[in-house]
């Protein structure tokens, strides 16, 4: 559903299953039965546990993956990186909803930002230390992260990466990882942009 | 030698408050940096050092810290306040993601319009008493336990004390129907560290009133 994309990038790493929610009353079900601990989804059912908060599940596989980092440090350095990236993918989850005469704007707004804030930061990482991976010399969650970023912008701004070569390197070296490669294939759990039945699937499930 | 940590921020609770709580939770001495101008922004900004041009930035152990999650989970982890294994954190994570919530909608009260506000206030009462500290209130009663995860005092309860202080500004009688709530908001406030934080002359801020808000708006063009 809506924080899902960026949970599902985590496949790379093992199988899992998936429920899908496609009318209220499996939701409200989902509910009464205390599965959801805040009555949100996303809900992932992990270890024996029922976990919810999209940024709690994410750490939770990123830490039991390996993909966190070697120190205290470096687990920083991720999430700062995490969460920046984040708030960019949220204006994009959001876009969709957006009334017809404010998507203009909002897109404009999500080219801005990409192109001022948050892909300059990730460029010039790239370019002072002249390593594959953005942090530690290893893959992390934070790799992970602005791949999906990069690849959910130019969805919509085709171009955005013309002024930032390390980018396109980088966008490139991951799509050539094996798991990340299977992920972006046909066939894969990732799921496509939203259309207008998503939002109006969404809309109907959520909407009290 | 690391010096204290330095907060730079505006001179109120915003994104900031939970910072404050829990570097004085953990008994960690802290400077502050006010931003009382739209120049004071932009100086930090021209000096490069708000890596996504916004604070809260937290200067800490060599680090120009950003991103308030990240900061409050770097400090929980460096005063071991973060559970004892992978397991633990999760159950701190989602915990406080909930508070996190639940604050968030608090903080942006005094920013909503006038005619809006009673509808505002409304629904946070409503998502407290609802959503939120059930959840709080059934952890503590299932293990019986003084603290939310791991019979030892963690970011969780902390956040949880925050939310359940700032819920009580909103609606002084908001834990009437939740007892261990009333009884972990005693004891947490006991915590020496805690204690002091909470006593006049702490660097905890005051609630945010209009005097705020409009200093806020001015700076950050909202």
């Amino acid at each position: 559903m809506f924080k899902y994309s960026s949970v599902t990038q985590f496949s790379c790493l093992f199988q899992f299953e998936e429920v899908y929610l496609e009318t209220k009353e499996q939701y409200e079900k989902l509910i009464k039965d205390g599965f959801l601990l805040f009555q949100q989804v996303p809900l992932v059912e992990i270890d024996g546990m029922k976990m919810v908060q999209t940024r709690a599940i994410m750490s939770y596989i990123a830490g039991k993956y390996n993909l966190y980092g070697k120190d205290l440090k470096e687990r920083a350095l991720i999430d700062m990186y995490v969460e920046g990236l984040s708030d960019l993918m949220q204006m994009i989850l959001m876009f969709p909803f957006s009334p017809p005469d404010a998507k203009e704007k909002n897109l404009e707004s999500i080219k801005e930002r990409a192109t001022n804030r948050y892909f300059p930061v990730f460029e010039k990482v790239l370019k002072q230390h002249g390593q594959d991976f953005l942090v530690g010399n290893k893959f992390s969650w934070a790799d992970v992260q602005l791949m999906e970023a990069i690849l959910a912008v130019e969805e919509k701004v085709p171009d955005v990466l013309s002024g930032f070569p390390q980018l396109q390197v980088f966008k490139s070296k991951m799509s050539n990882m094996p798991t990340l490669k299977k992920f972006l294939q046909p066939g894969s759990p990732r799921k496509p942009p939203p259309d207008a039945h998503y939002v109006e699937t969404v809309l109907k499930i959520f909407k009290k | 030698m690391a010096g204290k940590p330095k907060l730079h921020y505006t001179k109120g609770r915003g994104k900031m408050e939970s910072v404050r709580w829990l570097l004085a939770a953990a008994g960690v001495e802290f400077e502050e940096e006010f931003i009382e101008t739209k120049e004071d922004l932009e100086k930090l900004r021209n000096d490069g050092v708000l890596l996504f041009q916004q604070v809260p930035m937290v200067e800490i152990d060599g680090m120009r810290m950003v991103q308030t999650r990240a900061i409050l989970s770097y400090i929980a982890a460096k005063y071991n306040l973060y559970g004892k294994d992978l397991k633990e954190r999760a159950w701190i994570d989602m915990y406080v993601e909930g508070t996190t919530d639940l604050m968030g909608m608090i903080m942006f009260l005094p920013y909503q319009p006038a005619d809006t506000k009673e509808k505002n206030l409304a629904l946070i009462i409503e998502r407290a008493t609802t959503r939120y500290f059930p959840v709080y209130e059934k952890a503590l009663k299932d293990h019986g336990q003084d603290y939310l995860v791991g019979n030892k005092l963690s970011w969780a309860d902390v956040h949880l004390l925050e939310a359940i202080l700032m819920a009580e500004e909103c609606k002084p009688d908001v834990l009437s129907a939740f007892p261990l709530l009333q009884a972990f908001k005693g004891r947490i406030s006991n915590i020496p560290t805690i204690k002091k934080f909470l006593q006049p002359g702490s660097q905890r801020k005051p609630p945010t009133d209009e005097k705020i808000v409009a200093v806020v708006r001015k700076i950050f063009n909202i």
